[in-house]
């Protein structure tokens, strides 16, 4: 108990601190780290520092306390920034001006030569006792592989990885309605020229690679689609997957000419790495990365001048890959 | 006469240390670290601000991970930001629109983990580039070196994952392209992405979970290991340093040991770090999800760019011309493959091997404590100024749609400038690099002559 009682004396007495007087003229000979003088002001500083760091704390605790104080964020991030920012301030002081300052030297290690040699001695005569070394290498190679194997192929639950039919599905099939994103079907006379529009399956979800469309009307007499899909658009009305070959974004910026002596035809354009398609060309790569035109979807009218798909893309839709030049798009 | 409080401490500390060492044995290893020597520096803080950097990302992703919803369960946004109201999201992106306006110093705490991803990786990137120009990464240092190349290769895909998760319009289309690219690696390619996505992308909820558990869990603990193991081998070799007169600087490290001289200075500098970022995440608005809206594979947006790191990917993507490699019907290589996966690793390769090729080269196997000045070794700092040139023209590419949209000029312009600048830059610039280093060492030595013969002068006169 009186133990106990005089330890938490002398700590109050070490917390307090009595001002040390410098110990600079006791010749101490054993001492390890070099002495330098005492700076009475730069310990107030730190005390300084400290203390501010202390109020921006604080600061903080208010500021997230309030609910409904203006510019919430930013009170908060700038009392614990400078909360921060004072104790960097405190421990660069205290590195420069309240410890001592000394430069010490040290050898780089080396090489442990007879630790090495040991090593190789008891790597080396532990196999002195083995005569055929190919052979186990061998078998230990083969169990290992095995072994390796066996372990990776669980990870094949993960995905369909040998079966690449998903890749080549849409949702489209002849006589399927085009739809607005909120469902209300796109009637012919509803496409204007000189714009986009963006149009998905009836009836299938909107959030698949294969559903979304670019719809585009292209003036009279520009159209030049290749002779077997002369019927494919209606009235100057084409419709392309939205989605662009290269790398799978949604093709969302239309091109029009501004200036039509340099720029003949609209364009589209997909804004991750601008690859441009021509819509008027059955969807021909004119620039950028793209290494396969977009697909087309072959069009037709119903009764009430609605749009409707007449069969399937011209091809499997999104970014490419090894057999994306194999097989058509399949519903 | 000394003070009462000094025999006090002096009882605490002995302790503090009695109880330490009896209880683990560590006075022997904790009476080096105490005294492990620092040469001084400013560009060897730069690894120091990556470790610290990280430090602030796994303190604040550890309070994201409480609010964050790793699922792409569509529901219905009626959360306190009025513009997003009944809009279909994801219960990912609506819980991160939550994180951003109904939880307390929850978008302080969102925008200070952005922002340190983005300082993290600055910091690797600057402090790796210090290690190659300076030769810190010859013997006996090669695997420090491997290491750190690891991580800051682990480091890219980690903060790609963080923001691929929230499910906004941007990271949507990230996910596409990164989708895009791991399906048009040769002969595998399908098959790999469908086994990492589950199905064709997007379609599958099961890839938030994956990503989820890969961000927070898998790649953290990757970067903590190859961390640890970095700053081991750095200890276990010592630091490098520059050379200093009059000292046997190859043989004899030299500098601030951590107590007293360095500790305090390092964790000023930890707080520094920490100040930086939260006053960037309290009052810099980065990557405001709310504004970019939920992720729809029909939906896109002009300038789309992702956070600086991933520039030079962009940028490799959009510079190469319109072709697949075919076969017949057999598509060989889809063209992402050369921008987003050929292109990094290629980089990743030649950084990695570059240690041995230059022994090599030079036939130097010897140990080497003291570092280089760049212009004393012209052969590696020409060829890493035009490497770092080739990746930097690469990294401004990915800029150009901003450039048009800035400064009015052609975007098809500046591919074919670019294209050519990928060709050019690096040689012209090895070789303006490789002069101005010959320059430099050429006037050093002839200033050298003079002093000696001043010196040889002054001697005869006396």
């Amino acid at each position: 108990m009186r133990r106990a009682s005089r330890l938490l004396g002398l700590l109050v007495l070490w917390l307090v601190g009595v001002r040390r007087k410098s110990r600079d003229e006791e010749a101490e000979a054993e001492r390890i780290v070099e002495t330098a003088p005492a700076a009475p002001r730069a310990e107030l500083l730190v005390v300084a520092l400290l203390l501010g760091a202390a109020a921006c704390a604080a600061a903080f605790i208010v500021f997230y306390a309030i609910d409904d104080l203006p510019s919430h964020t930013q009170l908060l991030g700038l009392a614990l920034g400078l909360c921060f920012a004072f104790l960097a301030a405190t421990f660069i002081v205290a590195s420069r001006r309240l410890v001592p300052i000394e430069e010490i030297e040290e050898d780089y290690p080396e090489e442990h030569l007879p630790d090495q040699e040991e090593l190789q001695q008891v790597v080396g005569e532990s196999g002195t006792r083995i005569t055929r070394k190919r052979l186990l290498a061998a078998a230990a190679g083969t169990a290992g592989g095995a072994v390796a194997l066996a372990a990776l192929t669980p990870a094949l639950s993960l995905g369909p990885a040998l079966d690449v039919d998903p890749l080549y599905r849409t949702p489209w099939r002849r006589g399927r309605r085009l739809v607005d994103r909120d469902g209300r079907p796109l009637r012919a006379a509803d496409v204007e020229s000189a714009t986009f529009y963006t149009a998905y399956p009836e009836g299938a979800s909107t959030d698949t690679v294969g559903a979304p469309l670019v719809v585009v009307r292209i003036p009279a007499g520009e159209l030049a689609l290749p002779a077997d899909r002369r019927d494919w658009a209606v009235d100057g009305i084409v419709a392309y997957s939205k989605i662009c070959t290269h790398a799978g974004c949604a093709v969302s910026l239309y091109r029009k000419p501004t200036f039509p002596p340099v720029q003949p035809r609209p364009a589209l354009v997909c804004p991750c790495h601008y690859s441009t398609f021509d819509p008027a060309r059955a969807g021909r790569v004119l620039f950028g990365p793209a290494g396969r035109a977009l697909p087309q979807l072959p069009l037709m009218l119903d009764r009430r001048d609605g749009l409707r798909a007449a069969g399937n893309f011209s091809g499997p839709v999104g970014p490419s890959w090894w057999g994306v030049r194999m097989k058509r798009a399949r519903s | 006469m000394v003070g009462r409080s000094d025999e006090a401490s002096a009882l605490v500390i002995r302790s503090a240390v009695r109880f330490v060492d009896s209880r683990s044995g560590a006075a022997p290893f904790l009476r080096k670290a105490l005294r492990y020597v620092f040469p001084d520096h400013w560009s060897f803080l730069l690894g120091e601000v990556a470790l610290y950097s990280f430090l602030v990302l796994v303190v604040t992703g550890v309070f994201l991970t409480l609010f964050f919803e790793p699922s792409l369960e569509q529901t219905v946004y009626h959360g306190s930001y009025g513009p997003l109201r009944g809009a279909e999201v994801s219960e990912a992106y609506r819980s991160v629109v939550d994180i951003s306006f109904d939880v307390r110093a929850g978008l302080l705490i969102r925008q200070t983990h952005h922002w340190a991803a983005n300082v993290f990786v600055a910091a690797i990137v600057l402090h790796l580039l210090r290690v190659f120009f300076t030769g810190a990464f010859r013997k006996p240092r090669e695997v420090t070196y491997l290491v750190g190349l690891l991580m800051l290769f682990t480091v890219l895909p980690e903060g790609y994952l963080g923001y691929s998760m929230v499910d906004d319009l941007l990271s949507g289309m990230g996910l596409a392209i990164g989708y895009a690219v791991a399906q048009s690696v040769p002969f595998v390619g399908a098959n790999l992405a469908l086994l990492l996505w589950g199905a064709p992308y997007p379609g599958d909820t099961s890839f938030m979970s994956r990503m989820f558990i890969a961000h927070v869990l898998i790649f953290p603990v990757v970067i903590g290991a190859l961390l640890g193991l970095h700053l081991t081998l750095v200890a276990s070799r010592h630091h490098t340093q520059f050379r200093r007169r009059g000292h046997q600087s190859e043989r004899r490290v030299l500098g601030l040991p951590t107590l007293p001289g360095y500790a305090p200075r390092s964790l000023g500098l930890l707080f520094a770090v920490a100040a930086v970022l939260f006053l960037l995440g309290g009052l810099v608005q980065i990557n405001p999800i709310w504004q970019w809206g939920p992720y729809h594979i029909g939906d896109g947006t002009n300038g789309a760019q992702p956070d600086w790191y991933l520039g030079w990917l962009i940028g490799a993507l959009r510079l190469v011309p319109d072709f697949d490699v075919t076969i017949g019907s057999y598509t060989l290589v889809p063209n992402p493959f050369w921008g987003g996966a050929l292109f990094p690793l290629v980089v990743l390769i030649v950084l990695a091997v570059y240690p041995w090729v230059e022994r090599r080269r030079t036939g130097d196997r010897e140990n080497h404590n003291v570092l280089d000045r760049p212009r004393d070794a012209p052969g590696r700092t020409a060829f890493g100024a035009g490497f770092l040139a080739w990746v930097l023209v690469v990294f401004f590419a990915g800029s150009m749609d901003r450039a048009e949209v800035a400064f009015g000029l052609s975007y098809e312009l500046q591919v074919w400038v670019y294209r050519v600048l990928t060709v050019v830059a690096p040689v012209v610039v090895y070789f303006l690099v490789k002069r101005v280093c010959r320059g430099l060492q050429k006037s050093e030595q002839i200033e050298r002559e003079q002093e000696a013969a001043e010196a040889e002068a002054r001697a005869a006169r006396v």
